[in-house]
């Protein structure tokens, strides 16, 4: 028997009152919880996954399409630039690094990108197991795609053409598995890495098939060869102005910024974010409101318990703190529950999303997260706060003597 | 142990009541007399802490009780002094069992297990320990009501009207309970009535 006991009896036997109370809060919660580990993570993705790179040159069209696709991997890219004048800019001397990217295939919905080492280079990526790509059709699995698709080193699969879906497999060549990456908590885990030379031969044999090339024609065409973007990274931050520029006026290609473009795709979510986050507040304060009015309510049965226990001895600060108590364990249980609500939701959106390179997760926390539920203690004792006032307004003597 | 002396208490309204002094000792039984309105509930609230009179002061055993700051007060209520209501007001929330518990922890006193039972089978209770108050009959309620008043082994145990609602056999026995557990648990006891039945079980009176 004790403080905690009385109250949490008195919320059993309000059963009603205390779940409705409960479910708002939870509500609240659950829904700013979403919210924060959402922004988060996807926060944390594109910034992850732009690290290192300043400017990505694709085809023109829209600049944030060309982000998306090159560097996340999400959407599908603006088209193909003429390796000639992607190798131009690759040597162009405010570059410090160039990365080439072929799309087109994937494997079960994961990309296959051919590139050369120095995409390596700039993710930071290392081999767990095997090695990495050297040959046409050898190929290096993300740590992801290695887990998911079960393939080992020295397994061999086709690829599909186009970014997802298996409609279209090309079944001329197969690509061999060589190695397997160490997991890197980015978008490299989620692809497929070649080199160039194997996206070209696998879309050259289906145009090419009943032709004869001569070893001169070969040569020529791989000069006509297009690639897909180019990621570059700057010798000098003073580039950030005049590269784009050069690229945009002096060439049939884009240059867009993955910084920039991210930025405005966040503001763009944002305004859904903002208006989520409001709706959120709202039901905390209708919870309040709620706790308050049924709390407040409560007293005029609850006078004669309170007298009561001032007649067995409890001092007005004891029943003062009895009341707050059970406001704040409403919105603790409250806020406890709306995190659980919070990560299950999260991780259900997750386990139903199609594009395996963005998925949430609810699994992860934000220190954030704390602050809920210290929101949640403050509004419990705030809605309690009036209601455990009267207290000090009973008269005992008053009370005990009239009849119920 | 309880002296009260030149009491008067006025209301806001303006209505005045005086008190004739009273010296009750360790273990007597009293019973206070008068018609309703003559003040005996406010006497009671002034002797139990729990109105401060306009005039004059409570003495127990040597201390003036509305002297002592409000907590402590509260807490010489809790632990010396046990009540019977009229009504029987018991908290709905919590078990027999957890209303005794209860005026001890509101007293700050440990809770005594094997005393709570022995007073619930004391009271002829002991098989509803674990029944919640909504499902026991007033007498039942009121047998509870005298063993929560006894739980910290008050000096005092002071009854308000604890007969008006009964017939003339459950009246007697409640008296009979009141003062055999009074006795028992060692307490003097005061009686507030304007029942004539009890007259017969007590004989020191103070009239009002």
């Amino acid at each position: 028997m004790n403080i905690f006991k009385i109250s949490s009896k008195n919320l059993v036997r309000n059963k009603l009152t205390t779940v409705l109370n409960i479910i708002l809060v939870a509500f609240g919660v659950g829904i700013l919880s979403i919210l924060f580990l959402a922004s988060t993570q996807i926060n944390n993705k594109l910034e992850k996954n732009a690290k290192d790179i300043d400017l990505v040159v694709g085809a023109k069209g829209s600049p944030l399409q060309l982000i998306l696709s090159s560097v996340y991997h999400i959407d599908y890219p603006t088209g193909n630039i003429p390796a000639k004048d992607a190798n131009k800019l690759m040597h162009n001397p405010m570059v410090k690094r160039a990365v080439p990217l072929a799309l087109g295939d994937n494997y079960n919905g994961y990309r296959i990108v051919g590139t050369d080492s120095t995409f390596s280079n700039l993710y930071g990526l290392s081999i767990q197991k095997g090695s990495f790509w050297q040959k046409d059709l050898e190929v290096t699995l993300g740590s992801t795609v290695a887990i998911t698709s079960g393939l080992k080193i020295g397994d061999s699969f086709f690829g599909a053409h186009g970014l997802t879906g298996n409609g279209d497999v090309h079944k001329q060549h197969a690509y061999q598995v060589k190695g397997i990456l160490k997991p890197q908590g980015n978008i490299t885990d989620n692809l497929i890495l070649t080199n160039i030379g194997s996206v070209y031969k696998m879309h050259e044999e289906k145009h090419a098939e009943g032709h004869s090339h001569s070893a001169a024609e070969e040569a020529k065409e791989i000069n006509d060869k297009q690639i897909t973007a180019l990621l570059i990274q700057y010798k000098s931050p003073m580039s950030v102005i005049l590269f784009p520029r050069m690229v945009n006026q002096s060439t049939n290609m884009q240059a867009a910024s993955p910084a920039m473009e991210s930025a405005r795709l966040f503001s763009l979510i944002g305004v859904g974010i903002d208006t989520l986050q409001w709706f959120a507040i709202f039901i905390m304060g209708i919870a309040a409101l709620s706790i308050f009015i049924s709390l407040y309510n409560a007293m005029k049965e609850r006078k004669y318990d309170l007298a009561i226990m001032r007649c067995l001895g409890a001092s007005k600060s004891k029943l003062f703190f009895l009341v707050m108590f059970e406001g704040v364990l409403v919105t603790f249980i409250g806020a406890c529950l709306g995190l659980l609500i919070g990560h299950a939701a999260l991780e259900l959106i997750g386990s139903y999303q199609e594009s395996s390179q963005a998925k949430l997760t609810g699994l992860t926390a934000v220190p954030q997260e704390m602050y809920l539920i210290l929101i949640g203690l403050v509004i419990g004792a705030f809605a309690s706060l009036i209601p455990a006032m009267q207290i000090y307004k009973v008269d005992i003597a008053q009370t005990l003597t009239k009849d119920r | 142990m309880i002296e009260v002396n030149a009491l008067a208490h006025v209301y806001d309204k303006g209505r005045r009541l005086k008190f004739p002094s009273w010296e009750i000792a360790d273990m007597e039984q009293w019973l206070l007399l008068g018609a309703s309105g003559s003040g005996k509930s406010t006497l009671l609230n002034i002797i139990s802490g729990l109105l401060k009179p306009s005039q004059g002061g409570v003495l127990i055993n040597g201390t003036d009780l509305y002297t002592l700051p409000a907590r402590e007060q509260d807490r010489f209520r809790g632990r010396h002094i046990g009540i019977v209501f009229q009504r029987p007001h018991l908290i709905r929330s919590l078990n027999v069992l957890d209303n005794l518990e209860l005026a001890a922890v509101m007293a700050g006193l440990p809770i005594d297990y094997e005393r709570n039972l022995s007073l619930l089978a004391d009271l002829d209770i002991a098989e509803l320990a674990k029944n919640y108050p909504d499902e026991l009959s007033q007498g039942q309620l009121q047998r509870v009501s005298v063993a929560r008043a006894l739980v910290n082994r008050p000096d005092l145990l002071i009854a308000d009207e604890p007969t008006s609602s009964l017939d003339d056999e459950n009246a007697s026995q409640v008296i009979q309970m009141l003062t055999t557990q009074a006795k028992d648990n060692g307490a003097a006891l005061i009686i507030a009535t304007h029942d004539g039945r009890v007259k017969n079980h007590i004989t020191k009176t103070y009239l009002l």
